[in-house]
């Protein structure tokens, strides 16, 4: 029987040379003349270990990396397709430590199967949620999926079930449903792992959403920065249709739901839900005022769902497996499971599944193994550009989205990026602002004009220029901005700002910096 | 309008001004519209870009790993600040907020491949490589 070796193309193992691996094993396998086919996945997500390829054998995939192409011939010696030894073998994949204590739901077939394959995806369970959903009635779908405790993965965590009641009871001709694929917090890359490795099960779960609240029309709207995530979701929307999945009628036997694929053009503030509506539109991307809500009245004025793609992903396990077994994990309002992201210093980089309530030490630590650098932790900005910086003595707060909110943090998208003690945090909170201002909509003044005073004034500070009156004037801009923006662009900003300077005080107490014709 | 955008750009590099009133005309809006849209997005440039395409990740993930020295050694080596285009139109250093990886920062982007662990030494290989691609 011809053996299965996979070799991600996913955007991360590929930016270490997966490309390369793949080919010069393709190179390798016709000259010995094996019988053996490559088949390009997503990524596991041990980034560490990338490029890491797997080969099927009757025992399951059993991993090698992280693979060089000079280091194909003699894997191939070793028996690499019978799963031989080599020092680059790590065994068993679902055996490897990292893997093996994650709860991965949503991330169960990524790096395991060909994407853009509906064979493969239905092999390991796809499609089941779709087709329970189309033997419910839409209340009852809606009620499933909020039994499950869902909160939006997009950053907000507002839960998913009763944002469908809405657009289920709202009255429309036409209904959408959009998918927010903008993904632009740094630390994160578990939607584009997800569009790249199992982009079905996200088109699974939108085509369950369009059962739920009566909506034929699906949208999903990609960063520019992505180009793979477009390409691949854009052959997995094409499979979807030769299949029957998608299109006249959804599953086979529903009602019609298709889904067209747009990408976005560089802009942060277009991940915010109505300034990418207006971006759909094909308009300057404002954010639009509330009410009313994209609910009632979203894309082109029609109710509409718009949720972050691992929302939509939860939803097809949710509805295989019931709201109950997906309620089971997780902790207080935060229920199911969280798939975070470890990045920036960190030894062992990479996407972990697990259930809320593992604390932020724990992720760090024992599954992060400490600093790429090997230096002490010194700082850790959870939930994106627009998340606080925690000192080290917050690693005991659990990944739950009222624990962050208590101190004054957020969750966001599971973002976790980690700094050691060579950091600068009043650089870090000069940069906040920085962001702000070059990622501003412009629609309200004190997001507009504050980021650009506030990134004027914490540079005074960092020359040492009257400290303590111009912190006191970072403050008041902070409050300003926190009031009345209008939405967490400006509103958020001086979590990363205010946080630096509460914890971290010592960066801010500089010294007036000499002239420099002492 | 952003597909039209991002297919003008594919095809010419850049989205010339002269292209906004036949845009505007064909989708039954003001020149005024479609130039709002234009200068809205960091993606849409007006002028095209060198040969080679350099977008270097400074968000926050990629800071906690030496981007601001990457930065730093790129601009002065090649005498650019981000942004710029060189005189000889050979190169553009531009900056770009998260690429989605990482976990294997410091991230770039060359000619829209990404690169992931970039190191200054290894952003100027990736430089040649794409000028003798170039030249091929
Ligand atoms: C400035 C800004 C950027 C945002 N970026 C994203 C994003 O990239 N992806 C996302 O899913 N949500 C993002 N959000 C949150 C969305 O506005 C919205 O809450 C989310 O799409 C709702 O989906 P969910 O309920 O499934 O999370 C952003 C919000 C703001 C204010
Ligand atoms: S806070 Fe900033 S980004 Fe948000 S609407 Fe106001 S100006 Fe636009
Ligand atoms: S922050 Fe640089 S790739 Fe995400």
């Amino acid at each position: 029987m011809t053996v299965r070796i996979h070799v991600p193309a996913d955007s991360a193992a590929a930016s270490v040379g997966a490309d390369q691996v793949a080919g010069r094993l393709a190179t390798e396998i016709a000259r010995a003349g094996l019988d053996a086919r490559i088949v390009r996945t997503g990524s596991r997500g041990l980034f560490w270990l990338e490029p890491m390829i797997e080969v099927e054998t009757a025992g399951g995939p059993i991993a090698y990396g992280p693979v060089a192409p000079a280091d194909i011939p003699g894997l191939l010696a070793a028996g690499l397709i019978d799963g031989g030894a080599h020092p680059l073998r790590l065994g068993p994949t679902d055996a490897i430590p990292y893997l093996a204590r994650q709860e991965r739901l949503t991330f169960a077939r990524c790096g395991a199967i060909d994407p853009v394959s509906v064979e493969d995806y239905r092999a390991r369970g796809g499609f089941k949620g779709l087709e329970r959903a189309l033997a419910m009635t839409p209340v009852a779908i809606v009620e499933e999926v909020t039994a499950s405790g869902l909160r939006g993965r997009g950053g907000a965590g507002f839960p998913t079930g009763i944002k469908w009641r809405t657009v289920l009871g709202a009255a429309g001709d036409q209904k959408h449903i959009v998918c927010n694929a903008d993904e632009g917090d740094s630390g994160t890359f578990a939607d584009r792992m997800l569009m790249e490795g199992d982009p079905m099960l996200l088109i699974e779960g939108m085509a369950i959403a369009g059962l739920a609240v009566g909506a034929t029309q699906g949208w999903i709207y990609i960063r520019s920065e992505y180009p793979r995530a477009v390409a691949t979701f854009t052959r997995a929307v094409e499979a979807c249709r030769r299949a029957g999945i998608l299109g006249a009628k959804v599953g086979g036997t529903g009602p019609a739901f298709d889904i067209t694929v747009r990408m976005g053009a560089g802009a942060y503030v277009c991940g915010e839900e109505t300034s990418l509506l207006e971006s759909l539109e094909g308009k300057r991307a404002l954010v639009r005022f509330k009410p009313p809500l994209p609910a009632l009245k979203g894309l082109f004025g029609k109710p509409t769902v718009i949720n972050n793609v691992l929302s939509f992903a939860a939803v097809p396990t949710i509805l295989a497996d019931g709201a109950k077994a997906y309620a089971d994990y997780g902790m207080g309002r935060s229920r199911g499971t969280l798939p975070f992201q470890l990045a920036g210093n960190i030894k062992f980089g990479g996407l972990v599944e697990k259930a809320f309530g593992l604390t932020l030490g724990e992720a760090i630590h024992d599954f992060g193994g400490g600093t790429r650098s090997g230096r002490p932790i010194r700082a850790v900005q959870v939930g994106g550009p627009l998340g606080a910086y925690f000192p080290a003595d917050y690693l005991d707060t659990p990944l739950d989205y009222e624990a962050f909110a208590a101190r004054k943090g957020m969750l966001g998208h599971g973002g976790i990026v980690v700094f050691d003690d060579s950091v600068d945090m009043a650089e870090q909170a000069r940069f906040a602002f920085e962001f702000c201002a070059k990622e501003s909509c412009g629609k309200c003044t004190p997001c507009r004009i504050g980021s650009t005073r506030g990134r004027e004034t914490i540079e005074k500070v960092i020359r040492g220029e009257a400290v303590e009156r111009n912190l006191s004037l970072v403050d008041d801009l902070c409050r300003t901005m926190t009031d009345a923006s209008l939405c967490a662009l400006g509103g958020l900003t001086p979590y990363p700002v205010l946080s630096a300077i509460e914890h971290f005080p010592e960066d801010f107490d500089r010294a007036p910096a000499r002239v420099a014709a002492e | 309008m952003l597909p039209i955008l991002h297919e003008l750009q594919e095809t010419f590099g850049y989205v010339d001004r002269a292209a906004l009133p036949l845009i505007a005309d064909a989708l039954n809006l003001s020149r005024a519209e479609v130039h709002g849209v234009v200068s809205f997005y960091h993606d849409f440039r007006s002028e095209p870009a060198g040969r080679t395409q350099v977008k270097i990740c400074r968000g926050e993930a990629c800071q906690a790993v030496g981007c601001r020295e990457l930065v730093a050694t790129a601009e002065r080596r090649h005498g650019l600040t981000l942004g710029e285009t060189s005189p000889a139109g050979d190169l553009t250093l531009e900056e770009v907020f998260c690429l989605g990886n990482c976990a294997l920062g410091p991230a770039v982007q060359v000619d829209g491949e990404l690169h992931g662990r970039v190191t200054p030494d290894v952003l100027d290989a990736l430089i040649a490589m794409s000028r003798s691609r170039g030249h091929a």
